[in-house]
């Protein structure tokens, strides 16, 4: 399995506020909760993001409330993989069990910027800058979260099993 | 500490730090914003029904009484939910409190359980020397149907807290103290445990208060010791059995910091993080900061010695001219108990409002929302970009002392010049 798309770059601690913020919560509708991702920290994020974009950013990335709805934002919106230095505990277990690729990796952190290819080998964990030819490695994915993964998600890979 | 529960909970003699293990929950939180997703999820599941109805607690809070036609129907999805599954303790609009304060009260949470809520601030019951932690909507599915979730043992951090705390104080204050001091990822994964003669100074209701806030600081989850205080309040408040386990002499931490409680001064975390703290001398230093709304309540800092606290700072005083004044108690009881007091009585008459239980403007939801600009001092947890309202608003997270303070002055103030 791979990611392939262009990067959208953020910093340090963005929130699960941010990703989606709470007066949304209303709603638990995945394409409803798509088209307000990222609102708070980057407004014109709905408006460029195209399937198989990828989110990269650098410490504590979905720390905050539990809410589910900020991975299920994000993967709603089409973002195909979030590559971060560190993510929040919460984050990185709801992440997996909707199936949203996600990974952490300091350097690839480091090494992309806003605007770049970027391809994301699961099997491997290799991360692939395509626009400056450069990679890194991240941890690959080990077989049950890409079924997670494959599944859609914790609950349909526990009935698959 | 946390490793102890966690190896009797998963049926081992001992767990290491990071260690995957699947352990038996005591109880299955979830609210009514984090709920519906699960119930969802829920429904995919080809084993129906959930594992035991007395260990689940479904506590609509967040945005009830329903602020508009959506989160009704969400609220209606939990109900129906509760009703269809025959949950014991799901607790209606005149029944609930704010989770975290209520189920404590409710005698649902005690030392020794496992327990996780969809909900990130779960970690309160840290306090009464439980096991719990924050999960999120899947989770809580599964664990509604299995009764067991898997974690990955966490490594553990302490904190001796020695002395005693002077006048104004409080759990509040600790705690604002310690992430500023370790940031918001200091104890990312991590069990934060407190230990320490000074634990001793600290009522039940301040711990709950530190143990609440250890995700803001990354932290699994935080964790007391029990004592006397403690085993008091379970006695009153619970019929069930607690467990007591204590932290081995040679347990292996990361890290470890003293902090001497006598030595904090009333703390306050600037926006947008929880993390940017100053004390209340470096706010005086500082070009006055004008508060146009003030919040005492929310899961942090709605209870019973909050209020207390808050009304003797505002008896016989007025809150400033223009500034909103928003008070709300965490639960039933502590409302009615709070009115038995004349607290309410106090606050009204102060210029400030009573609002029923609700998490409500803690997280932008209703009661409170903050215009393009305004401040707000607030008891609440997170002081995050858009967390009251537009994002160009600003929250100061602090102590229900300062916070009364602040709203007669109309300026974060000391309680000690007010």
């Amino acid at each position: 399995m791979n990611a392939k798309g262009t990067v959208f770059k953020y910093g340090d601690n963005v929130d699960t506020d941010v990703i989606i913020p709470a007066r949304y919560l209303n709603s638990s509708d995945p394409a409803e909760l798509a088209t307000h991702c990222m609102e708070d920290i980057d407004k014109g994020f709905v408006q460029k993001v195209k399937k198989g974009d990828i989110i990269v950013a650098e410490k504590n990335f979905g720390c905050g409330s539990s809410r589910e709805h900020a991975p299920i934002a994000i993967k709603a919106a089409g973002v195909s993989c979030v590559i971060a230095e560190t993510f929040a505990r919460i984050f990185y277990r709801n992440a997996i069990n909707i199936g949203l690729p996600i990974i952490e990796c300091p350097e690839a952190s480091k090494g992309i910027e806003a605007g770049d290819e970027v391809e994301v080998n699961f099997d491997t964990g290799i991360i692939t800058n395509v626009s400056k030819g450069t990679s890194f490695k991240g941890q690959a994915f080990p077989e049950f979260m890409q079924k997670i993964i494959a599944s859609e998600g914790l609950i349909n890979y526990i009935n698959s099993k | 500490m946390t490793q102890k529960i966690l190896a009797a909970a998963a049926g081992l003699d001992k767990v290491e730090a990071g260690q995957l293990i699947e352990a038996n929950l005591d109880l299955v939180l979830g609210n009514d914003i984090t709920s519906p997703v699960a119930i969802k999820e829920m429904e995919k599941f080809t084993a129906k029904g959930v594992f035991d109805k007395d260990k689940i607690a479904l506590v609509p809070d967040h945005f009830v009484p329903n602020k508009d036609i959506k989160s009704a129907e969400h609220c209606k999805c939990v109900r129906e939910f509760a009703r269809k599954n025959e949950i014991t303790n799901y607790f209606e609009v005149g029944e609930m409190g704010i989770e975290h304060a209520l189920l404590p009260e409710k005698g649902l949470t005690v030392a020794g359980d496992v327990i996780i809520g969809a909900d990130s601030h779960t970690c309160t019951y840290g306090a009464l020397g439980a096991f719990s932690t924050g999960v999120g909507s899947t989770d809580m599915a599964a664990g509604m149907a299995t009764g067991k979730a898997w974690f990955k043992v966490p490594a553990a951090i302490k904190f001796i807290l020695t002395g005693k705390p002077a006048k104004w104080i409080s759990g509040k204050d600790i705690i604002l103290h310690i992430i500023g001091m370790i940031g918001v990822d200091g104890a990312l994964y991590k069990s934060m445990e407190f230990t320490g003669d000074g634990i001793a100074n600290l009522s039940m209701d301040d711990r709950f208060t530190i143990a609440n806030m250890a995700i803001e600081a990354g932290g699994k989850n935080g964790i007391f010791p029990v004592d006397a205080l403690a085993e008091q309040y379970m006695k009153e408040h619970s019929d069930r059995p607690y467990k007591i386990y204590e932290a081995d002499e040679d347990a292996v931490y990361d890290a470890e910091y003293t902090i001497d409680l006598s030595a904090l001064r009333p703390t306050v975390a600037f926006p947008h993080l929880p993390e940017n703290t100053h004390t209340i001398d470096e706010i005086k230093a500082m070009d006055r900061i004008a508060i146009d709304q003030v919040v005492i309540g929310s899961c942090t800092n709605g209870r019973l010695d909050d209020l207390r606290i808050a009304a003797g700072v505002l008896k016989d005083k007025h809150v400033a001219k223009g500034m909103r004044c928003i008070v709300i108690p965490a639960t039933q009881a502590i409302y009615m108990q709070a009115m038995e007091e004349g607290l309410l009585k106090t606050f009204i008459e102060a210029g400030a409002i009573v609002s029923t239980p609700t998490c409500g403007p803690c997280l932008g939801g209703y009661m409170g929302i903050l215009a393009e600009g305004e401040r707000c001092v607030s008891t609440t947890n997170r002081n995050f970009v858009g967390r009251m309202g537009h994002i160009s608003s600003e929250i100061y997270l602090a102590s229900p002392a300062v916070a009364a303070a602040s709203a007669i002055t109309g300026t974060i103030s000391d309680p000690e010049e007010v």
